[in-house]
Order: structure tokens, then sequence, then C-alpha cells
């Protein structure tokens, strides 16, 4: 009962368990910590709302058997938030992102990733940016003329260690111009 | 037939024998809690060990993510787990999903099978809802060099059927 290996595997069962325990509690005390984020949208649509060629022209990975027009819309974006208060000792980054979500006939909800950013720390938590959207607005059809839409702030509070925060602000009421251009 | 009886009288072969069953209750204990777990998470494979650095600075190489998975629809922004070799087609009702690494610069189309544009429900293992940091280490050491499996497996064989209780 005392020889080395003994020891050797009591010790180390002893400090696996406690390093557990330690991920356990700095998880849970993310529990105490109550964020109050705010976030606020302008867009301006650019160049917009042109059918396109499918991308299987583009992309010669894909293989399509039939060309098809979808619509696409390109458009500028003014976002401002304030996330500063997400952040707790176990956080290691806050991922957030802007997504379009509208109501087609063939789809209940799409939702379209617009914009994503890597917040690291606290510090970059409250930012302005002005940019076009980073990733294509492509419906699956035609049905984006005139069409009402809302602009979601989506973030996921990613921890050093243990449980993950996903939460969203909903901005409603915008909505596409009624023709291409 | 003494010598049968004798046999299995004796210590020698008892303590053998419980040792056996020892190690075989030791698996069975393990297999056990994983299946436990996938039923808990709703998930094939609820606990994965993050091999490559398409997630960074997120999820790093060697964390270790819990998955969960749910009816539920999944929605934008979600992080998944998704196995493309999955042919079921229960649903009416379809999602398509597609997904991309936040360290990549593109989406995942080109790891889809060819012709695939979208994931659907079944193609998802589960949700990313918990992180455990670096200890999925031992598991990529041991899946990319064999030779330290074989080292582990060799020992912990050794161990358990020459320490007398």
């Amino acid at each position: 009962m005392h020889s080395f290996g003994y020891r050797a595997n009591a010790l180390v069962t002893f400090a696996v368990t406690i390093l557990a325990l330690m991920c356990g509690m700095a998880s849970l005390s993310d529990n105490f910590n109550s964020p109050s984020p705010s976030a606020h949208v302008q867009l301006r649509i650019s160049n917009s709302l042109t059918p396109f060629t499918h991308l299987s022209v583009l992309n010669i990975n894909w293989f399509q058997k039939q060309p098809k027009a979808n619509d696409e819309v390109s458009m500028t974006l003014n976002i401002s938030a304030d996330l500063q208060s997400l952040f707790t000792w176990n956080t290691k980054q806050v991922f957030v992102f802007l997504a379009a979500e509208y109501e087609t006939p063939k789809n209940s909800l799409n939702q379209i990733s617009l914009w994503d950013g890597i917040i690291p720390n606290k510090e970059h938590a409250k930012f302005w940016i002005h940019t076009s959207n980073k990733y294509r607005f492509i419906d699956q059809g035609s049905n984006l003329r005139g069409k009402e839409y809302n602009l979601t702030m989506h973030w996921h509070v990613m921890p050093k260690t243990g449980k993950m925060l996903a939460d969203k602000i909903v901005m409603p009421g915008y909505r596409l111009p009624e023709e291409y251009r | 037939m003494d010598w049968v009886s004798d046999t299995v009288k004796s210590i020698q072969l008892r303590q053998t024998l419980t040792q056996f069953v020892t190690l075989g209750m030791v698996l069975s204990s393990a297999l056990i809690m994983w299946k436990g777990l996938m039923c808990v998470t709703g998930s094939e494979s609820p606990v994965v060990v993050v091999i490559s650095g398409s997630m960074e600075p997120g999820f790093r190489r060697g964390d270790i993510l819990f998955l969960h998975m749910s009816k539920d629809p999944i929605r934008a922004g979600e992080i998944v787990v998704f196995n493309i070799d999955v042919h079921e087609r229960h649903d009416i009702e379809e999602t398509y999903i597609l997904t991309k690494g936040d360290n990549n610069d593109v989406d995942d189309r080109v790891m889809y099978n060819r012709g695939q544009r979208w994931l659907q429900q079944h193609h998802i293992m589960g949700r990313a809802v918990g992180i455990l940091p670096y200890v999925g280490w031992a598991t990529i050491i041991m899946t990319e060099k064999p030779i330290v499996k074989y080292i582990v497996i060799g020992a912990l064989g050794l161990l358990v059927l020459t320490i007398k209780e």
C-alpha cells in the first residue's frame, strides 16, 4: 500500500479531480454575470437585387445541371454595438454576427449571415464598423423584391472552460427595394 | 477427476479469474457511461476532440467539446459538428444549412459531397454546448502516433493483470 505506484496513482487521480472541479466552478461563476448589451444597425442598399446566374458557373467545384437565377443583395452597413457587459474573467472571446431573417413561400424562415466578427477582449467589445456585407446575401429563389426582413445581431460568449452562452437582439422593420437595380 | 476440482479450488486460479472479471466490469462500466451519455445528450458522439484549427481562436486543436442534440431545428449561429456520410431521409420539413469555420476564409462547401450545396438536419451530430481545453491532446497523440496507443494499452493491460489486490 505504500509503493511508488499506489502513491503516484492516488496523486494523479486527486490532481485530475481537483482540476475538473476548478473548471466546473469557473464555468459556474459565469452565472453571476448579468449582461446588458446593446446594438444598432444602419444600412444602405448599394448595388442590389440583380438576378445572376447560379454559382455553378463561377466555381468549378460545384456541378449543377441547370442554371437558375437567384436574387442577390449587396448592402453597406453601419453596425455599432456595446457588448462589454458580456465579458467575464472566464471569457475567451465573443463571436458576434449579424443575420438577415425573412420568410418566403418555400421556407418559413431564412437566416442569412451578413457579417461576423470575433471580439477577443473587453476593450474591443464596444465598436462601430462601416462595411459592406461580408457574406453574400443570396435567396433560394427570386423572393427578395420588396421583402420585409429583420436584422438580428447574435452573439456567442465562448468561455475559457465550461458552458457557452448564446443570445441575440432582434431589430425588425427593414425592407428591401421593390425593383432590381 | 480430482485434478479438475483441485484446479478450480486453487487460490491462484481464482485470483486470476477475479482479475479478468474486474477488467470486464471496468470495461462494461465505461461502455455504460458512454452509451448513457449518448442517450442524455441525444448525440451519437457526445464528446469530441477538436482536431483541426478551423475554429481558432475559439476552439483550439486538442480541446474537448461537449455536444448536445435535440429535435429543435438548427438556427443560424449554432456551432455544430456534422458528418456528411449520414444518409437518412425521415423529415419532410427539411432545413438547409451552410457552415463555415471561423478561421477559414470560405464556407465548408468544399468539404461536402460532390454536388451537395447544403447540409440537412440529419447530417448534424450535435451542437457544441461546452468546452474543456487541452484535455483532448491525449487522443490526438494516440491517433496520430499509433505507437503511443499500443504502449499505453499494453502497459495498462499488464498493470491490471499483474497487480495483486
